[in-house]
C-alpha cells in the first residue's frame, strides 16, 4: 500500500493535500483497491458547499456506488474533469488524481500518513 | 452463519475477495470482475458455483409432478436432456427458477438457486404427490462451472471428446475427467459457450484444481459471482429476486418460452389466467445521459413513474451503462426514451432490445 508521507488522511479513506492556499482531496490507494476497477465518478458542481463529513462525490465500480467524504467546511473551487471521461485514473493513480479542490477550513482530527497505515491495517483485521 | 462451499481454501490461496451470498461466503472476485468477464466472452473462465441447490426427484410419478410442479412440459422429454423452468405459486408468481436434468423414466435432477434452495425444497415436498422420493443432495455435490470459447479445448485435456455433449442442454452423466466421476452439462449462466461439471464434494478441490491447470495454456481465470452477475446480465439472463419474484409472473418478464399454457394443469396456470394479458414487459435500458442505472430504481416517461429497473450496471464486453427493466407494456418496446431517476438525479435513457449480447455461432 502506496501511502505518501506529505498528505493527511481521513478515516473515510480520502487523501487531503495543502496547496495554494486550497485543500486537495483524492481517495487513497487502500480505497481504490477495496473498491475495484472504477467506471464511473460523480462530480459535485463548482461553487458546491459542504460540511466536513459530507459525501461530495460518488464514485462506482462495476459492483457498487460509494460515496466520497470532504474533510473540509467548504466551497468547491475547480473539480477533475479528467475523471469524468476516464474514471480508471483513481485507480491507476490515486495520489495524482485528486478529485475536487475545495476552500474552507480543514477538519482537526485528520490522519497522518503512520496514523492512516494502522489504521488500515486494523481495518482490514 | 454463512456455509462454505467445499473450495473455500482454494478461494482464500487464490486470493479471492470473500463476501456472503445467498447462505454462503463466496468469491466476489479474484483479480477484477471486468478482466474475468472479459476473460470468459475470448477466452475460459472457471467458476465456483457449488453454492446452487440440488434436489432429486425419483419415482413413477416424478413426471406427473414435475408437470404440476413446474411451468415448462417435461413430457416427450428425452433421457440426458436438461430444461429450463419457472416454479410458480397459485398465483403465478415465481417461487424460483430452475434446471431438470432427466436422467431416466422417473429419475430427475433438479438444480435450484442456492438463496432459494430450503424454500423450493419445502415447497416442492408440500406439493408433490404419489409415488415419488425427494432429496436434498446439495451438500454432497460440488458444482463447477467452465465457460468461454476456449471450454472445449481444456475439457479435453481431461476427457474425451465423447464426454462432451455436443448440443445446448444436453448432458452426460458418469464422465471421467482425469480419474474424477462427474456428469457434464452443456449449460452456463453466462451468454457464452461452456459446461457446468457436477461431482462428488468430496473431488471439487482437486477437480478445480486440475481445471484451473489444464487451462493454463488458455489463459484460464477463476471468476467470481462478480463476474457471473454482468455476464448473465449481458446475455439479458433473468435472476430471481431481480427479473422475476413471488408478484411477478413468468410471462410478465418474458420467459413465455418456459411456460406452456396448452398443459391441462400446473401450479400457477390459473393465476396466470386469472391476470390476463400481462401488463408489463422486461426490457432492455440504455444509458445515453451521464451515469449507471442500477437494481430497483424508477423508470419516468409520460412525467409518471412507468416500471423500474431489476439489474444493471457498466457491462464489461458490450461497453456502456445498460440496465434491464420492467415497464409497462406500451414502453416495453426499444427506442423509448425514458428517465431514470439514479439517488434522485434524473438519468437520460433509451429502452434497447434484449439481450445486450449474443454469442456468434
Amino acid at each position: 500500500m502506496n501511502t505518501p508521507r506529505e498528505l493527511k488522511y481521513a478515516k473515510t479513506h480520502e487523501w487531503v493535500k495543502e496547496e495554494d492556499g486550497l485543500y486537495v482531496i483524492g481517495i487513497t490507494d487502500y480505497a481504490q483497491d477495496a473498491l475495484g476497477s472504477l467506471v464511473f465518478v460523480n462530480l459535485p458542481e463548482l461553487d458546491d458547499e459542504f460540511e466536513a463529513g459530507d459525501a461530495f462525490c460518488d464514485v462506482e465500480s462495476v459492483k457498487a456506488v460509494s460515496d466520497v467524504m470532504t474533510p473540509i467546511t467548504g466551497r468547491v473551487v475547480e473539480v477533475n474533469e479528467a475523471l469524468l471521461d476516464a474514471p480508471e485514473l483513481l485507480n491507476e493513480d490515486p495520489y495524482g488524481a485528486w478529485i475536487a479542490k475545495f476552500e474552507g477550513e480543514i477538519e482537526e482530527d485528520l490522519l497522518d500518513a503512520e496514523e492512516y497505515e494502522e489504521f488500515c491495517e486494523n481495518e482490514a483485521e | 452463519m454463512d456455509k462454505k462451499t467445499v473450495l473455500y481454501d482454494e478461494h482464500v490461496k487464490l486470493g479471492a475477495k470473500m463476501v456472503p451470498f445467498g447462505g454462503f461466503i463466496m468469491p466476489v472476485q479474484y483479480s477484477d470482475i471486468i478482466g474475468e468477464h472479459k476473460c470468459v466472452r475470448t477466452q475460459v473462465g472457471l467458476f465456483d458455483v457449488s453454492h446452487m441447490g440440488e434436489v432429486t426427484m425419483q419415482g413413477p410419478d416424478a413426471l406427473a409432478n414435475l408437470n404440476h410442479l413446474l411451468t415448462n412440459d417435461f413430457t416427450n422429454m428425452p433421457d440426458g436432456r436438461v430444461r429450463y423452468s419457472p416454479m410458480c405459486n397459485e398465483n403465478g408468481g415465481v417461487v424460483d427458477d430452475l434446471l431438470v436434468y432427466k436422467k431416466g423414466e422417473g429419475d430427475y435432477l433438479i438444480v435450484v438457486n442456492a438463496s432459494n434452495k430450503d424454500k423450493d425444497y419445502e415447497w416442492m415436498k408440500a406439493h408433490v404427490f404419489g409415488d415419488v422420493e425427494l432429496v436434498d443432495i446439495s451438500e454432497s455435490v460440488a458444482q463447477i462451472a467452465v465457460q468461454g470459447p476456449d471450454a472445449k479445448k481444456l475439457m479435453l485435456k481431461l476427457t474425451k471428446e465423447e464426454n462432451l455433449p455436443v448440443k445446448y442442454y444436453w448432458f452426460i452423466d458418469h464422465c471421467d475427467v482425469d480419474g474424477i466421476e462427474c456428469l457434464i452439462s452443456q449449460t452456463g449462466y453466462t451468454g457464452e459457450f461452456g459446461y457446468e461439471l457436477y461431482c462428488a464434494a468430496e473431488k471439487g478441490p482437486e477437480l478445480w484444481n486440475k481445471l484451473l491447470a489444464a487451462g493454463e495454456e488458455f489463459g484460464v481465470k477463476p471468476c467470481g459471482l462478480g463476474a457471473r452477475d454482468t455476464l448473465r446480465l449481458e446475455a439479458a439472463m433473468p435472476l430471481y429476486g431481480h427479473e422475476m419474484d413471488d408478484d411477478v409472473t413468468p410471462l410478465e418478464t418474458g420467459l413465455d418460452f418456459a411456460v406452456k399454457m396448452g398443459k391441462e394443469e400446473f401450479i400457477g396456470k390459473q393465476g396466470m389466467l386469472d391476470r390476463g394479458t400481462p401488463a408489463i414487459g422486461r426490457i432492455g435500458i440504455k444509458v445515453t445521459g451521464r451515469g449507471i442505472v442500477r437494481e430497483h430504481m424508477d423508470v419516468v416517461a409520460d412525467g409518471r413513474v412507468i416500471g423500474h429497473t431489476t439489474s444493471g450496471t457498466v457491462l464489461p464486453y458490450v461497453g456502456g451503462a445498460h440496465a434491464m427493466a420492467l415497464l409497462e407494456k406500451e414502453f416495453a418496446v426499444p427506442g423509448k426514451p425514458v428517465t431514470v431517476l439514479v439517488r434522485g438525479r434524473e438519468v437520460a435513457c433509451e429502452t434497447e432490445a434484449l439481450p445486450f449480447y449474443k454469442r456468434e455461432k
